[in-house]
């Protein structure tokens, strides 16, 4: 029987096997954020080092001020910059610093600067660090004791996880995009689908997304319970990747590319679990609740807990409703929305920016607004197409890179009772701020909430 | 890290599905070092907005088992959501399904997660919840949940967190004894894909 990409790059790092029968797990390469101070103080605190600095990457993000950096008047942001500047020194990690333009969220930055390779494994101490999937690595998120033991060992006891294949067939119409696969996908399966699970998503309607469109839908596989989701590579992810700074070059280039493709399951492969997606029948997706699995078509409603048969399941969706401030049977087209934030490391690349600016043309944005992009190099090339432009004419906060409102550990944050419409990953109480309540979209859908106000059918306003 | 064998305590029930590591610590308190105590920050919001809250019930008292409905732990791989629920006192929890990083993050944290099927762990949370202050007694090397009825229900566990957790091995310690491997690993790795060096 054959065997499944994952399994390839699994048995390609295996290291030794040790009690219990669980793989030591050697890992490629490793990321690091402003987040990641407690794993370095853990390894002070054992007096052990970093074993190999060369296979790190470090930049600041979660607390990167969107605002102007020339001087970064919150010293709690200071501190955590200053923090991961001098960790990464001090134990000779290179580091894109903040006031770098190649500075951004770790997982902007990982494929921008060919850091992420097809076959590698990657980790880094971020659940979204399932995003690198989509250059055909193995890439997953770890807590901050993981992160001390890579740092340490650069390796990982790991047990094999079960194996979902996600095959998205048709193609997208006009108004749908990659985020709207994932959070249909994540609408289907659940939030725990694929818990477990390591997730390849296959099919023409994933051939044919360029890599930005592939890291969106990698990116959210942790939001169907899945730690990794991944893209076999193929010439799109070579592309991508020929020249980009830490790619091999030259011989290496060469020698690589043989190798990388290789990276494809077998046809006689088998999975644990396949879903099947026609990317033809979906519409724009918006969620009206607190988990990333209560997503419906735009053109749909809330849904009523009274149907729901399984009394926790109804409990924890009436605590949702309560905490969205919205009922049964609400059509969520034409709900009135506060602000509207485009960015995070779901959505805040270049085709990203392009789709949202594409609908702001022309408009203005009628509640405040804010456009974040992934990474300087990102917000470089949007201001050198003109899109900053059309952001800032139409009246949207242009910020510096970062995690921003995503989160909101940088400040960024919405208000209590306020609706937001974001093109982030989570939906969670308290995301975005203290009682913020938010419908994840894509970029197209939440430019299109800017421009009227309200969660609005993208396609209804989609230029010619 | 402390050994885990066996425990009896009071057990408390939480009836919420997909509880994420943003609930457990919202994203405000992450800047804190972990010496300032997690468990201050513990569910901070869903506290502060019902005084009632089932951890703060006065039966619940002195809890050291938690027993969660599906996917708890979800989101974040913020460890400080395991420990602010240890610092909390708790030192197992039993669910139907865990968030991935959370349940690893557990084990590293000398904490056992343990999965038992949808129906058993509902018909323990309703037990808890019907009779506040109930203990279970979890016995680890022979993978069992003991309910007060005598009822027992058999979990698996992974023999290598279960070896860690009874001996209270970190893990870094275990993986240096590995070292000849690791090293011999990146050797054939400079030769194969000299690029990733
Ligand atoms: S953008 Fe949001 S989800 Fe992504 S790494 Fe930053 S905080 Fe996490």
């Amino acid at each position: 029987m054959g065997l499944t990409l994952y399994e390839k790059i699994w048995n390609a790092h295996a290291v030794a096997t040790g009690p219990g029968g669980r793989t030591l797990l050697y890992i490629d390469r490793h990321l690091l954020h402003d987040g990641s101070f407690h794993a370095f103080e853990a390894l002070r605190k054992s007096g052990r080092k970093v074993r190999r600095p060369q296979a790190c990457l470090a930049t600041p993000d979660h607390y990167a001020p969107s605002g102007s950096r020339d001087t970064i008047a919150d010293p709690n942001l200071r501190e955590k910059i200053e923090t991961l500047a001098a960790n990464a020194s001090a134990a000779t990690i290179r580091l894109l610093p903040i006031r770098d333009e190649r500075q951004g969220i770790v997982h902007v930055v990982g494929p921008e600067q060919g850091f992420t390779l097809p076959g590698v494994t990657l980790v880094c101490g971020d659940s979204h660090t399932s995003s690198h999937g989509a250059l055909g690595a193995l890439a997953f998120g770890i807590g901050a004791s993981e992160v001390a033991h890579v740092l340490a060992t650069q390796a990982l006891w790991q047990s094999r996880s079960r194996k979902m294949r996600v095959t998205v067939t048709g193609s997208l119409r006009p108004g749908v995009y990659a985020k709207d696969v994932i959070l249909a996908l994540i609408a289907k399966i659940g939030a725990f689908g694929g818990t477990g699970h390591t997730i390849e998503y296959a099919g023409p309607a994933i051939r044919s997304l360029g890599i930005e469109g592939r890291l969106t839908i990698c990116n959210m596989s942790i939001e169907a319970g899945a730690r990794a989701g991944f893209v076999a590579p193929d010439d799109t992810t070579f592309d991508f990747l020929h020249g980009r700074p830490l790619a091999p070059k030259g011989a290496d280039w060469d020698r690589a590319l043989a190798r990388w493709r290789t990276l494809a399951s077998d046809g006689d492969a088998r999975f644990d679990q396949e879903v099947a997606l026609d990317a033809g029948e979906l519409e724009p997706m918006v969620t009206w609740g607190t988990s990333p699995e209560h997503g419906t078509r735009v053109t749909g409603v809330v849904p009523d807990p009274s149907r729901e048969p399984d009394a926790t399941r109804r409990a924890s969706m009436e605590k949702a409703l309560r905490y969205m401030g919205l009922a049964p049977g609400t059509r969520l087209e034409g709900l009135p929305v506060d602000r509207v934030f485009i960015g995070s490391c779901t959505n805040s690349r270049l085709e990203d920016l392009r789709s949202a600016a594409a609908i702001v043309r022309g408009r203005k944005a009628v509640v405040p607004a804010l456009v974040v992009p992934g990474s300087g190099l990102v917000r470089r090339a949007a201001e050198a197409e003109g899109l900053a432009r059309v952001f800032i004419e139409a009246g949207f906060r242009w910020g510096e890179p970062g995690c921003s409102m995503c989160v909101g550990q940088n400040g960024d944050l919405v208000d209590a009772g306020q609706r937001c419409a974001s093109t982030s990953n989570r939906n969670f109480e308290g995301r975005q701020g203290k009682g913020a309540r938010t419908h994840l979209m894509s970029p197209a859908m939440a430019a299109a909430a800017a421009v009227t106000g309200r969660i609005t059918d993208v396609r209804a306003i989609l230029p010619e | 890290m402390t050994p885990f064998t066996t425990l009896t305590a009071i057990a408390v029930p939480l009836d919420l599905v997909n509880v994420d590591t943003d609930q457990v610590v919202p994203a405000r308190f992450l800047r804190m070092p972990r010496a300032s105590g997690y468990e201050n920050y513990l569910f901070r919001d869903l506290r502060e907005a019902n005084p009632d809250f089932v951890l703060d019930r006065p039966a619940y008292r002195g809890a050291k088992i938690l027993v969660a409905a599906d996917n708890f732990g979800c989101g974040s791989s913020r460890e400080s959501a395991v420990w602010a629920l240890a610092g909390f006192g708790l030192r197992a929890w039993i669910a139907p399904s865990f968030g991935d990083i959370f349940f690893e993050n557990s084990f590293k944290n000398g904490v056992l997660a343990i999965v038992l099927p949808g129906d058993r762990v509902a018909a323990i949370r309703a037990l808890l919840a019907a009779k506040p202050g109930t203990e279970l007694t979890i016995d680890l090397p022979s993978q069992t949940v003991r309910l007060p009825d005598g009822a027992v229900e058999h979990f698996e566990v992974d023999p290598f967190r279960k070896e860690c957790l009874l001996a209270g091995i970190d893990e870094i310690d275990l993986t240096l004894r590995y070292e000849k491997e690791i090293a011999a690993y990146e050797e054939r790795q400079r030769e194969d894909t000299p690029w990733l060096g």
